[in-house]
């Protein structure tokens, strides 16, 4: 894959010219702020916070945090910082509880979130010559929007599928001769089963899709690489980030190395905290994603808390990028728990469980305080009666993914094989921890 | 030359092997053989039935983890040392063992052996050479 950059000079500045341009950004933002928002006024004041106070930027931490929550509350416009007449595009993000996130964009925000977009495009493979088809579903999720405007400014030829519609999607792959999808990994992976279904008719040389620009939920490295040996070819992803209340994707996303996601730092500031006591961490350190837009002015985000743990790299990258890079999503902070003052993440122990046919994806974390200590427990149920036979595979198995998860966690945990549907299934949102500790 | 043996996960909670029992009877299947291996956290039950086929259909209804699997049943004559000179047979060929338990049919006079070994159709070469007698089909 040829390695191509959108921006040098914003993705490939120094770090002491980086950071001098977020200050003179961040200083303009909070201005801003202060004559045009009327909730971050209020808020600015009542923290004694003016833009001279901020001489450098670890200034920043005398701004309060912006919370989803903030936007709940002023649902749908009470957070606008221009008249109506500025803005130009609405999106929302259906919660699933309380009022919907509104979000609102000038002109000016659309050009940036655009030129966000482009550089992550290009990174992920994206040239002149690319037809993309997007399979994200398209309306007032900022997925599919988001990504089309980057990919037209870079020049592709973008082809608007959105989701669905499966034979649809690979009739044009084939007939068009797509060479970039944009989906999430699960329909990524949908359309190659369904390709790879219909091979008889159609064998799988009449695609010529070369790269996935994949989005809107997270991907195991072992998924990654399944959906890449699905389409064959030399198929390669690359994962990106955003989120509505920061524009959309376009925050950070991967390069030809996949080792972190750059982050467009012009547009971005980026902390790390402990989501418990709120302080910041050091550089390096695995906590909290914070991030400032610095851009935005239709609805300003001043130090939004993502709810999303990383940690940031801030290492030049062998693409020849010197922006930071983020890891991956490893967990939402709503479902950090601490065992032997290591943080855990369910889905860290979801992603040792997965591939592995003997057990259902069903699993229950147990927490428990024995000898002043916490022990974990995972519970899974094995489904596979195969195993039965003989006594030693089944030992074996619980070991696997004993050591599994050791490998991810960091961690000794134990293994417990329970009978097929005794852990109770919640609809929605599953519930994957029991903590005993504290009785 | 073989019969069905049922094993079922089972986890190591009171109660679980009267649910499972009483399932057999509920389906009015006879149980022959039972045995089972267990750590503190769960176990396998091996069970001997006389409708093997319709007690896994059963099981599996009931929500649980069955498999069915060939073993060998075998008669051990009834005098001192005769179970010591059949595994001796055995292992002469170098089969592994790796369970034994006791069963008895229906309408037998003595008790057989269902036998679990790292291959059948060696064991079976040698207990016929040493001339055992082997249960085999729906006789039992
Ligand atoms: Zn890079």
């Amino acid at each position: 894959m040829e390695n191509r950059i959108f921006n040098k000079e914003m993705e490939c500045m120094s770090r002491k010219d980086m950071e001098a341009l977020q200050l003179e950004r961040l200083k303009a933002l909070v201005d801003y702020c202060e004559r045009n928002s009327e909730f971050y006024a209020k808020r600015l004041a009542k923290a004694g916070v003016t833009a001279d106070k901020i001489k450098c930027l670890s200034d920043i931490e005398y701004i309060p945090y912006t919370t989803k929550d903030d936007l709940r509350d002023t649902y749908p416009f009470g957070m606008l910082s221009v008249p109506m007449e500025d803005i130009v595009r609405i999106h929302a993000s259906s919660g699933t509880t309380g009022n919907p996130t509104v979000v609102a964009y000038t002109r000016e925000d659309m050009e940036h979130w655009s030129e966000q977009v482009a550089r992550l495009a290009v990174a992920a493979g994206a040239t002149k010559n690319t037809i993309v088809q997007i399979c994200f579903g398209y309306g007032m999720f900022t997925g599919a929007l988001g990504l089309h405007y980057g990919l037209e400014k870079v020049g592709a030829v973008v082809v608007p599928t959105s989701s669905g519609n499966t034979e649809k999607q690979l009739k044009f792959m084939r007939d068009f001769g797509t060479t970039a999808i944009v989906a999430t990994p699960s329909y990524c992976m949908y359309l190659a089963e369904a390709a790879r279904g219909m091979q008889d008719k159609y064998p799988m040389d009449m695609y010529k899709l070369k790269y996935g620009i994949l989005g809107s939920e997270g991907s195991t490295p072992e998924m990654r690489a399944e959906i890449e040996n699905h389409w064959g070819n030399g198929f390669f992803c690359t994962d990106n980030y955003g989120m509505s209340e920061l524009n959309g994707p376009g925050m950070s996303g991967e390069c030809m190395y996949r080792d972190g996601l750059h982050i467009n730092e012009d547009h971005f500031y980026c902390e790390i905290i402990d989501s418990a006591s709120g302080s910041v961490l050091e550089k390096g350190a695995t906590g909290e994603l914070v991030v400032t837009n610095l851009t935005k002015r239709g609805l300003p985000m001043l130090r939004y808390r993502t709810k999303d743990i990383t940690n940031i790299n801030y290492e030049p990258c062998k693409c020849g990028r010197t922006s930071a890079r983020m890891h991956k999503i490893i967990g939402r902070s709503d479902d950090m728990i601490k065992v032997r003052g290591v943080n855990v993440f369910p889905s860290q122990v979801e992603s040792a469980l997965i591939g592995m046919t003997e057990i259902s994806p069903n699993y229950l974390i147990v927490l428990r305080r024995e000898n002043y200590s916490d022990s974990m427990e995972v519970r899974v149920e094995l489904i596979d009666g195969g195993l039965l036979d003989r006594y030693g595979e089944l030992v074996a198995l619980q070991k696997r993914i004993q050591d599994n998860i050791k490998n991810i966690l960091g961690i000794a945990i134990k293994v417990t094989l329970v009978e097929p549907n005794s852990i109770e299934r919640f609809t929605g949102k599953a519930k994957r921890v029991l903590d005993l500790r504290n009785q | 030359m073989y019969i069905k043996q049922l094993s079922v996960f089972v986890e190591n909670k009171g109660g679980r092997l009267a649910e499972i029992t009483s399932v057999m009877a509920n389906a009015d299947i006879n149980i022959r053989g039972l045995s089972i291996a267990d750590t503190t956290d769960f176990g396998i039950l091996r069970l001997i039935v006389d409708k093997p086929f319709e007690a896994e259909q059963k099981l599996k209804a009931a929500g649980l983890t069955v498999s069915l699997s060939d073993v060998i049943a075998v008669s051990i004559p009834d005098k001192t040392g005769g179970f010591a000179e059949t595994m001796k047979a055995v292992s002469d060929k170098d089969v592994g063992v790796e369970y034994v338990y006791e069963f008895v049919p229906r309408n037998a006079s003595h008790a057989y052996f269902v036998l679990r070994v790292a291959d059948n159709e060696k064991a079976v070469a040698a207990l016929k050479a040493h001339g055992c007698e082997l249960l085999e089909g729906e006789e039992y």
